[in-house]
């Protein structure tokens, strides 16, 4: 399943796309796939505070819940008010209009751990 | 993780796989919410080979099936299946289970999650009996058509006649060598058929099924697990794991109607003392809002939990979010409000009559 080169991904599915400070956030195809049509998306406050590894929000298809981890720590800048409405945005478009934060990132060494765009390929064709 | 005899079938139509109880099983191919309209409206192929078949035999395999099912099996006869439930002697559901009579033989169908644990449960109980136990899980396949299209479809296709068979009824065909076994019976809501053939044969007849009604109007579309589970949710049927537990009995689980009344079963004198003063059963919810509620989720009235989430969705053709749950019984009638608490929120919901969809 092709990814977007551009962004660093999380083992919990989630991409980051880094631009400077900014860091844009939200889940990936794969993930999508898994959690069937989505639903709802519960997404924070412009202004909350994150650590790396904190839990933004949560995610609901027709048949589960799930939550939403930043991988970066950080202020949240702006979420994709589009998702209150449109929420299968996410499965249609899922690392374009269906990105769901962006956040001004406070420390950027963790993303280190992430994976490229080939590493989460071969990790979810595991 | 175990692969079903269909994996093949899966992979070419483009199915997302998920694990489910140690298998591999499709979750989706075009989309849950298409899928379960599909089989509402059309007809719909679900693979559900990750289910235990296991056979018994003998003389005395009648006794040793009447004794661990809740519901009368001596008075079958050849051609009739039944829903029933396993206990333990406190009362605990082992599993539900579809139990049908052959000539010469039973079948016991078993939830994939529940199959490693009743088959040395089962040979306990054999012995000293003339039984035979024989698990014809991975020898076996088994999809279920369903959906309002399937009983007509599925009559031309079959070479043998199946719109004349009851509910909870079955017939023995022969296609190419191959001996199957069709059962008027589902999972979903829908009228149908669930089909148990040759591990072998699983492939070849998947793929007849939906390239022979592909030039038709309405063909036959393959639907995964995840729309399974909606269409069981909306048909207000329990699932185990949700609404079924070792942790507690039929009764409780709302499910008072598999308890046979004049039988005896591992579990009856516990199941008689709940029946006598039942703690809780299950209701169904509707829920105001966007969000849904998921197994596990604490329900509240008058500011005191006094019950659980079993299943929740938002069902596709209501456009409502839904939920089952257990209450006590006395919150137990239609149009009590409750409230049901997530994370950082609570929804407001309403006790509604359970199925929540009948065709």
């Amino acid at each position: 399943m092709a990814v977007r080169k551009d962004c660093l991904y999380a083992q919990t599915h989630e991409w980051f796309l880094v631009e400077g400070n900014a860091v844009t956030i939200g889940i990936t195809k794969f993930a999508a796939d898994q959690l069937t049509d989505v639903t709802y998306v519960e997404l924070p406050e412009i202004g909350t505070e994150l650590a790396a590894g904190d839990s933004f929000g949560e995610i609901e298809s027709v048949k589960s819940t799930s939550d939403l981890y930043t991988a970066v720590a950080g202020t949240i800048e702006a979420v994709n008010e589009a998702l209150a409405d449109q929420p299968g945005l996410v499965n249609e478009d899922s690392q374009g209009q269906g990105w769901m934060i962006k956040l001004q990132a406070s420390d950027l060494t963790s993303l280190e751990k992430l994976m490229d765009a080939e590493a989460y390929e071969k990790f979810t064709a595991e | 993780m175990q692969q079903t005899p269909l994996h093949g079938f899966h992979c070419q139509a483009g199915a997302t796989m998920v694990d489910f109880a140690g298998w591999q099983m499709p979750v989706t191919y075009e989309g849950l919410v298409a899928e379960h309209h599909y089989t509402r409206q059309h007809a719909s192929m679900f693979d559900v080979s990750h289910m235990g078949r296991v056979e018994f035999s003998g003389t005395d395999a009648e006794a040793l099936l009447e004794r661990l099912n809740t519901r009368p099996i001596a008075s079958m006869t050849p051609g009739q299946s039944r829903y029933s439930h396993m206990c333990r002697e406190d009362g605990g559901i082992l599993d539900d289970v579809i139990v049908s009579r052959l000539e010469d033989r039973f079948l016991v169908v078993c939830n994939a999650s529940n199959r490693a644990k009743l088959l040395p449960w089962w040979q306990q109980h054999a012995a000293g009996l003339q039984v035979e136990i024989n698990d014809r899980t991975e020898s076996t396949a088994m999809i279920a058509i369903q959906g309002p299209d399937a009983i007509e479809l599925m009559n031309e296709l079959l070479p043998i006649q199946i719109d004349d068979l009851k509910r909870y009824h079955f017939r023995a065909g022969n296609m190419f060598g191959n001996e199957y076994l069709v059962a008027r019976s589902g999972y979903t809501g829908e009228d149908g058929v669930e089909i148990i053939f040759p591990a072998r044969f699983a492939e070849t007849a998947a793929n007849m099924l939906i390239s022979r009604t592909a030039g038709m109007d309405r063909p036959i579309k393959p639907a995964g697990l995840g729309a399974r589970d909606t269409l069981r949710t909306e048909a207000g049927m329990p699932l185990y794991g949700h609404e079924l537990s070792e942790d507690w009995d039929p009764i409780s689980a709302g499910q008072a109607w598999v308890v046979g009344k004049d039988k005896d079963f591992i579990g009856r004198e516990a199941i008689d003392r709940v029946r006598a003063n039942p703690e809780k059963t299950l209701v169904g919810f509707e829920v105001d809002g966007k969000r849904t509620p998921r197994q596990g989720a604490p329900i509240e009235s008058d500011g005191q939990a006094v019950g659980v989430i079993t299943s929740g969705i938002k069902s596709p053709t209501l456009d409502k979010i839904i939920a089952m749950g257990f209450v006590p019984p006395a919150l137990a009638e239609a149009g009590t409000g409750v409230r049901i608490a997530l994370k950082a929120t609570t929804l407001d919901a309403r006790v509604v009559p359970l199925p929540f969809y009948k065709r």
